[in-house]
């Protein structure tokens, strides 16, 4: 992009300045740190020039918005065409509770909804399984079965707003309740849209949810692959995960490779059940962190689009466009709230959001002030929802297709994370692949130290949290916190009664029974899965099934 | 005099998974030089009551972000006590809001850490009251 000449005295001229005008600033002025980091502990230099972009081709590695290799963006027009979908992730106590919190949210302007299910959901067991004790509703809604989604759904129009499900372990069996709920109000699978995260590979790696080994996990994925590909064609059968890596203690880069070395996991055991990439690649989905250090937020998420053109592209021949596409969903970083002087978790937030929103994010997710204390309050979970109007609509910023292009910092940033992505992406190989990699502990180790690194950095002072280790106040916090029904257990269990004592007992052993035969087999479950529930088979029974036939994981434990 | 090394379990109860806090506390206790056990996640009262009786620990240290404290907490207790580990220095960091402290103090779980603690003060606190 640059004139080679112009480069070369350009880089003379750079070195004088640095002689004159900055030795003299800095003999007047010395700078107020010796070390200036990113939040992932990357220094960051003084200055950024041509220099440091000096092979930046433009066509070449960034191109137009809607080409190839997308760094600019997914869409040639962007936010200036269609703003990205608030989505804010909620969910808590029962069903009834969280149908109202999703009718406020409407109500507010959100434009599409979004699950937290409970512990004992996330590890598909019902709300009375002994394993539940003391965990319903406590970090999302409960959901044992499809008499829930139905109460949870009550009144909203699933063919019109698109739902995210964040479920793992159990994500065929929710989706199969989500189905099957639409189903019974007249609404055809194809008319659903949606994400289940489904992202199993990070489980291991990061939020530590998996249920089965990995190898019958991964078939239990690519069934969902392969029924939405034939059934539900508007429906993201997996959101690639990087948040949670990045939550428990990952750098950028980190969150990124690992993240994209199991998006690259997911399309070979996609290709290898016998579908063509392009029958799947294009509902595949992703899902970032929003973190503090802006830029590098920034450069990650055009990194990330770029690799994963190129992969789709270049590795595995995926010939429609749409394959190459990496959209994703954004959330700001809870593990960056204080408990501590909650309200300056507004501001954290609102910078994360626009970092998210300059990047490109089809999604977003602004965390509320409280998160750090409980489950957001309707009050908080309100102020993050504006946050992300106002940035939509009074900062300007979705007025123009990646105004930070171009920017040598945040050029050569892409480049860094970009290189330090494939350099993991390497070193994964080496270790046979992501899951010899998982069952070596490789990135979960990887992970720790890096969350380490950053607490020691707190704790000796080279990084400052306003609130935490200086402008500490010993105010008490003052805002209302989320007070949840007291009688939402009882009510809870009740229904899961009447539904165990309502339903034809018949019916379910031969449903449970063809799902168990298939689960031997090698066949697609989805189906089986969709006759349970249709029999109301509880969540703790069709997952019962699985454990029985694929056993449970443990993980190796790595300090 | 030559001071014993204290020997600490951290735990993880209940079904969260969020262990970035278990695992930093566990290797920063390391780095103060003390001999740390870490049970890993999803582990059940009895299982943590099991573990400290066999590592014979000083110290338990549990963390947990689900909410689910109220619950498996007393649990965890009443198994040390009957146990004949009352002498054992209870500790619990995680998302527990300031409502549920006394209760917890009074269950016998001296120090209650929050998020933004310091590890030096951690560090310094079981220091102080390990037996």
């Amino acid at each position: 992009m640059f004139d080679p000449k112009k480069l070369e005295a350009l880089a003379e001229r750079q070195k004088d300045w640095e002689e004159a005008t900055l030795g003299d600033a800095l003999d007047k002025h010395p700078e107020r740190s010796d070390e200036f980091m990113t939040t992932s502990s990357e220094p960051v230099g003084r200055l950024y020039t041509p220099l440091d972009v000096a092979d930046l081709d433009y066509e070449r590695d960034l191109g137009f918005p809607g080409e190839y290799p997308f760094t600019r963006g997914v869409h040639a027009t962007m936010h200036r065409g269609r703003l990205w979908t608030m989505r804010m992730f909620a969910g808590f106590g029962t069903a009834e509770e969280t149908n109202a919190r999703y009718k406020y949210l409407l109500d507010h302007g959100e434009t599409g909804l979004s699950v937290a299910f409970d512990m004992p959901t996330l590890y598909g067991y019902d709300t009375d399984a002994p394993e539940a004790l003391g965990e319903f509703g406590k970090c999302g809604v409960a959901i044992a079965s499809l008499a829930d989604m139905e109460i949870l759904f009550d009144g909203i129009p699933v063919d019109e707003v698109t739902t995210s499900m964040t479920i793992n372990g159990p994500a065929a069996v929710i989706w199969a309740m989500y189905i099957v709920m639409a189903e019974k109000r007249g609404i055809p699978p194809e008319a659903l849209g949606g994400t289940i995260q489904n992202d199993i590979l990070k489980e291991y790696i990061a939020q530590k949810e998996f249920i089965f080994p990995p190898e019958p996990s991964m078939r239990l994925v690519v069934d969902t692959f392969e029924y939405g590909s034939r059934h539900l064609p508007r429906w993201n059968t997996i959101s690639i995960s990087g948040y949670h890596i990045r939550e428990a203690g990952s750098t950028a880069a980190q969150e990124l490779a690992f993240t994209l070395a199991d998006g690259l996991e997911y399309v070979r055991w996609g290709i290898e059940r016998g579908m063509d990439v392009d029958e799947f690649a294009p509902r595949l989905s992703f899902f970032f962190n929003a973190h503090n250090d802006f830029f590098e937020e920034i450069a990650k998420y055009r990194a990330a689009r770029r690799i994963w053109a190129r992969e789709m592209k270049e590795t595995f021949g995926a010939q429609n466009p749409r394959s190459w596409l990496l959209r994703f969903h954004t959330q700001t970083a809870g593990c960056s709230l204080t408990a501590q002087q909650p309200e300056n978790n507004i501001v954290r937030t609102t910078w994360q959001a626009l970092a998210a929103v300059l990047g490109g994010t089809q999604s977003l997710h602004t965390n509320s002030m409280d998160e750090a204390l409980a489950l957001p309050s309707e009050y908080a979970v309100k102020v993050a929802l504006r946050t992300q109007q106002l940035i939509a609509h009074e900062s300007g910023v979705a007025n123009t297709v990646d105004p930070l292009a171009g920017s040598y910092f945040v050029e050569a940033m892409t480049n860094r994370i970009e290189e330090e992505a494939y350099a993991y992406f390497h070193k994964v190989e080496a270790l046979g692949g992501v899951i010899p990699a998982i069952e070596k502990g490789f990135f979960q180790r990887e992970i720790a130290e890096a969350a380490y690194r950053y607490q020691t950095e707190i704790d000796s002072h080279r990084r400052v949290i306003v609130g935490i280790n200086e402008f500490e106040e010993d105010e008490p916090v003052r805002i209302p916190l989320l007070e949840m029904d007291p009688e939402g257990y009882e009510r809870q269990v009740a229904r899961l009664e009447r539904v165990r004592r309502d339903r034809d007992g018949q019916r379910l052993e031969a449903t449970l029974q063809a799902l168990r035969a298939a689960a031997r087999g090698s066949e697609n479950t989805m189906p089986y899965i969709l006759d349970c529930v249709r029999a109301y088979a509880t969540l703790s029974e069709i997952m019962g099934v699985f454990r029985e036939v694929f056993g449970e994981y443990r993980e190796p434990t790595i300090i | 005099m030559t001071e014993r090394t204290i020997r600490v379990l951290v735990a993880k109860p209940g079904l969260d998974g969020h262990d970035r806090g278990a695992k930093v506390i566990a290797r920063a206790l390391r780095d103060a030089g003390m001999e740390v056990v870490y049970t890993g996640i999803r582990q059940t009262p009895e299982m943590i009551a099991e573990a400290a009786l066999q590592e014979d620990v000083d110290v338990v240290g549990m963390s947990i972000l689900s909410g689910a404290h109220m619950a498996l907490f007393p649990k965890i207790m009443e198994l040390l006590g009957e146990y004949g580990m009352d002498d054992v220095l209870v500790v619990a960091g995680g998302i527990i809001p300031d409502e549920d402290v006394p209760t917890l103090n009074a269950l016998g779980i001296q120090g209650i850490f929050g998020p933004g603690t310091p590890t030096d003060r951690i560090v310094e606190f079981i220091r102080e009251h390990a037996r």
